[in-house]
């Protein structure tokens, strides 16, 4: 049997009351809270699959993926609702908890003569005295947004992905003729005056200011100054393309200018890609020219490690070089079997300078930040899902010496990633590595972090080189 | 040479002040600076939902805010907009001030021919044929108008409201801008009941405008003549104080301005009779509320890459907008039905589509958006009193200023949300409320209720369009 019902502007489709397709025309949440939702559904007992999006073309795509026959009439800004289930009563279940879920930012009648929320970046900012915008609207949108908030003159943090280079082209250069800092497009990280924004580690207030093109690379040397003392002033991101030749390095060069005026900034370490060569020339001679000395760690072939690159901003400032902690697995563990090493990473840098340092030895690394595994999901550092999946499937069933995974930390990170590791690494026929990169003071609480991964069986290492290393050593040595 | 904080150093104090953030997309991020005790306002950000490719609308979205022109010439517009400074200055028949021939016909909102005419519109076009002495009956009068010239009364420096239907004989309000010496012009209004502005063509009608021309307006003239220019921004300003919209209720303002004008009028030959009438029409001063947005509507055109709507009008057909950056071209849609309460035994089926120019009202920043002004008409309209304060607070998302004379005495003595911006109503699909009569769709029936409606979302996303393809884009 199946009905459908428009007359509550609703559209439903119910076939054999175990599949539901709802579209919801108008009712737009962003996609982190609907991946969230989805996947509270999904995980309801009896609910075999369900998914929560806008319906966009790729999400239309990843449903029917999923086995729903998409809704032919909804259209991107319609909410979609899809769940089956074992059974009636399971369906029904689950979407009134989906209901629920939703609700909860529902709207709340205001009070007589209160304002409704503000509907863009502009008009939100003649509301407070702000310093900074964040942005994480879909990347197509990101640019209208973005150039509300420097023609209010904020600086702008586009977390959002997907941004065209011509726009982003663009916001630099008006931010550049208005004097503000474009930090982004698909910028993670930053951290201004010891708040962070987007994903960042708690982190003490130093001498050592970071300009960043990378998200985890930016969050690996933060934390590991951290827990040397040093701490940071500040940390700028600058987005994965602003060295590349067509940005020129637009925002690395404000941020540069901005950490130089900074009395608290005694040293400036730009943590990126090797630039493009042209772009590299115009960064270093303008490094030249500031007061305060600039380091740059740029991770290549040939160059070298975060981790190596902190000890030489240490020593620059004259801060001692911790021994880098690390967490031996405090219980037995299946010996490394004969092959390659496995990389799983939810952080692209770290995914990479693993993959530099394993160099020579047989290794496989996967970055499931990369667009391929985001599409229509949110990033690992929020929703592990896909990772934890695979992970289980090479720790049991694979052909890896040992598996090399990082967990990061930090404010916008999943709430106690190590809550979903812990049964999976517990059931691992091979090592487990694991690269940690957070802090003490961080939300989820690194130690505890690294106790409980530890306790289930496995390595863990604040330094994603030395973990990588010791990774390393034990695919060399089986 | 050393880079200074001078050179790009200061980024609007980054690193000095303490972090407040406004916050636009997922809200986990917006959650973990509240974490951290950071005091953020959260946009209630949606995507851009409008008839067309998503695909499209962005990229257009992103190209008109690139221009690197738009900040310039908005704020151009909105500085122009803002400053008129409208006076009532002369009362003269259209003939003599407006580029009009005999046999010619203006008519409020976009172009539109007599085919595609509605029925109010006809009615109107056919009641003044008839007092211009061109046809002897209503049947002579189509077949004149079949032919005759049409023009929209904005390609002439005026409004009028409903039908908005001007003929050379008819005497118009001469509103001049103190300032720059602009002049916009509006038809006198000719009260409720069986009106030409809601398609009644009768002999009372006819009759009326035969006064109208022959009395009262002479009688104004010699007034306003003799007082001088009359502020009518003044009376505007101190009517919103006094529970006036000036779209929908012009109780106040009429009565501030019957007042200005009662010594002269008593004076001036037929001004008994002309002060009876103007203080017996509640609606008396609609026509000078739309002179005056035309005025300043009209000093804000032709900003190249200004996305302001210097015009919004309707002629019973088609809902069309003009916008600061595109010049005279018009953009348009089907026009609504408006959403309301029916006089009498009228119901939706008596309605005809949105009409009139009276939205320059809405253009201006005063009618539905100065609706939390009028608490006393929302009933009216089918509203309550919080709905209308959410009208009004609502338009500040789609509009670049707040009034500088126009002030809400409930929202705090705010200004009146002004300015509408092209790009804001695409990107948040709020679109522009307006506060409106409804016209019976048969001709002659005159007004049928009055309530609220909206212009279609396309003409919005075509003015979008246009601006974007003719933007200027940096480097």
């Amino acid at each position: 049997m199946s009905g459908r019902d428009r007359g509550n502007g609703r559209g439903i489709l119910v076939t054999e009351h175990k599949e539901l397709i709802e579209v919801r025309p108008g009712a737009y949440h962003d996609s982190v809270t609907l991946m969230r939702a989805g996947r509270r559904v999904a995980e309801r007992p009896g609910v075999t699959a369900a998914m929560t999006a806008m319906a966009t073309a790729v999400n239309l795509d990843l449903l029917a993926d999923m086995g729903f026959t998409p809704p032919h009439d909804a259209r991107p800004d319609d909410l979609v609702v899809a769940i089956r289930a074992d059974d009636a009563a399971a369906l029904e279940t689950a979407r009134a908890a989906l209901d629920e879920l939703l609700a909860a930012r529902s709207e709340t009648p205001l009070a007589f003569g209160a304002p409704p929320p503000a509907r863009t970046t502009g008009s939100a900012a003649r509301r407070i005295d702000a310093t900074v915008a964040l942005v994480s609207v879909p990347g197509p949108y990101a640019f209208a947004e973005a150039m509300d908030a420097l023609d209010a003159g904020l600086n702008v943090m586009v977390f959002s992905d997907n941004v065209p280079v011509e726009h982003e082209l663009e916001l630099k250069e008006t931010a550049a003729r208005r004097g503000l800092l474009v930090m982004g497009p698909d910028c993670g990280t930053a951290v201004i005056g010891g708040v962070g924004l987007g994903f960042a580690n708690a982190v003490r207030p130093g001498r050592i200011g970071l300009v960043a093109a990378s998200g985890t690379g930016a969050q690996q040397v933060m934390s590991l100054l951290e827990e040397a003392g040093a701490g940071v002033s500040h940390v700028l991101g600058v987005g994965g393309r602003d060295l590349s030749a067509e940005i020129s390095g637009r925002s690395t060069l404000q941020a540069l200018r901005a950490l130089d005026a900074d009395p608290a900034t005694e040293l400036i370490v730009v943590v990126s890609k090797p630039p493009a060569r042209e772009v590299g020339d115009l960064i270093r001679s303008a490094a030249r020219r500031l007061a305060t000395p600039v380091r740059f760690g740029l991770l290549g072939e040939g160059g070298e490690d975060l981790t190596t690159v902190v000890e030489d901003a240490l020593g620059a400032v004259g801060v001692p070089v911790p021994s880098w902690p690390s967490w031996p697995p405090s219980r037995r563990v299946h010996p490394p079997r004969r092959g390659p090493l496995r990389g799983l990473f939810a952080g692209g840098t770290l995914c990479e300078e693993a993959a530099i340092i394993a160099g020579s030895t047989p290794h496989e690394m996967t970055d499931f930040g990369d667009d391929r595994y985001t599409r229509g999901r949110a990033h690992p550092m929020i929703d592990p899902t896909l990772r934890l999946e695979r992970l289980a499937a090479d720790t049991t069933g694979g052909e890896y010496a040992a598996v090399l995974i990082d967990v990061v930390l930090g404010h916008g990170a999943e709430p106690d990633p190590a809550a979903t590791l812990v049964p999976v690494i517990q059931d691992a026929k091979v090592p487990v590595v694991v690269s940690l990169c957070g802090t003490s003071g961080d939300p989820q609480g690194r130690d505890r972090q690294a106790e409980a991964l530890a306790a289930a069986g496995a390595a863990v290492f604040s330094s994603n080189a030395a973990a990588t290393r010791y990774a390393v050593s034990l695919a060399e040595g089986s | 040479m050393r880079l200074t904080e001078e050179n790009g150093g200061g980024l609007g104090g980054l690193l000095t002040r303490d972090v407040r953030a406004v916050t636009a997309g997922a809200s986990v991020l917006a959650d973990a600076l509240g974490e951290q005790a950071v005091p953020v306002e959260a946009v209630d950000w949606r995507p851009p939902s409008g008839p067309g490719d998503a695909d499209d609308l962005a990229r257009d979205l992103a190209v008109v805010m690139g221009d690197r022109r738009r900040t310039e010439a908005d704020a151009q517009a909105v500085r122009r907009m803002l400053g008129a400074r409208p006076h009532l200055v002369d009362v003269r028949p259209a003939h003599e001030v407006l580029d009009i021939e005999r046999g010619a016909f203006l008519h409020a909102g976009p172009p539109l021919t007599w085919d595609r005419a509605s029925g109010p519109m006809r009615g109107a076009l056919i009641g003044a044929a008839l007092l211009e002495d061109l046809a002897a009956t209503p049947e002579d009068a189509e077949r004149v108008l079949r032919t005759a010239p049409l023009d929209p009364c904005h390609h002439h420096r005026a409004v009028g409201p409903m039908a908005g239907v001007v003929s050379p004989s008819m005497w118009m309000f001469v509103v001049e801008d103190a300032e720059s010496g602009g002049t916009a012009y509006c038809s006198l209004n000719e009260g409720l009941g069986k009106v030409l502005r809601y398609g009644a063509y009768g002999p009372e009608v006819i009759e009326r405008l035969r006064w109208m021309a022959g009395s009262l307006g002479p009688a104004l003239r010699d007034a306003v003549r003799a007082h001088g220019p009359v502020d009518l921004r003044a009376i505007m300003a101190q009517a919103l104080h006094m529970g006036d919209e000036l779209h929908n209720r012009n109780r106040a303002a009429t009565s501030l301005f019957v007042r200005e004008l009662a010594g002269d009028l008593a004076e001036a030959t037929g001004g008994a009779e002309a002060l009876r009438f103007a203080a017996g029409n509640d609606h008396f001063f609609l026509n000078l509320a739309m002179a005056s947005g035309k005025l300043s509507a009209d000093a804000a055109r032709d900003l190249p890459g200004s996305s302001l709507v210097v015009a919004m009008a309707r002629n019973g057909t088609d809902f069309g907008v003009q916008v600061s950056g595109t010049g005279d071209r018009w953009f348009t849609g089907p026009a609504g039905v408006p959403d309301g309460l029916y006089l009498g035994s009228y119901g939706p089926a008596d309605a005809n589509p949105d009409i009139g120019d009276s939205t320059i009202t809405e253009t201006t920043g005063v009618g539905g958006f100065a609706m939390a002004a009028a608490p006393a008409i929302v009933r009216f309209i089918g509203g309550e009193v919080p709905d209308a304060l959410a009208a009004t607070q609502r338009m500040y998302e789609i509009t670049f200023a707040e009034h500088p004379a126009f002030q809400v005495p409930i929202l705090d003595f705010r200004g009146t949300p002004v300015g509408i911006d092209v790009t804001k109503v695409v990107r948040t699909g709020v679109r522009p409320v307006v506060n409106t009569g409804i016209a019976g769709r048969v001709a002659g029936t005159g007004q049928v209720g009055a309530g609220l409606v909206s212009p279609p979302a396309e003409v919005f996303t075509q003015a979008l369009h246009a601006l974007a393809e003719q933007a200027t884009i940096g480097s």
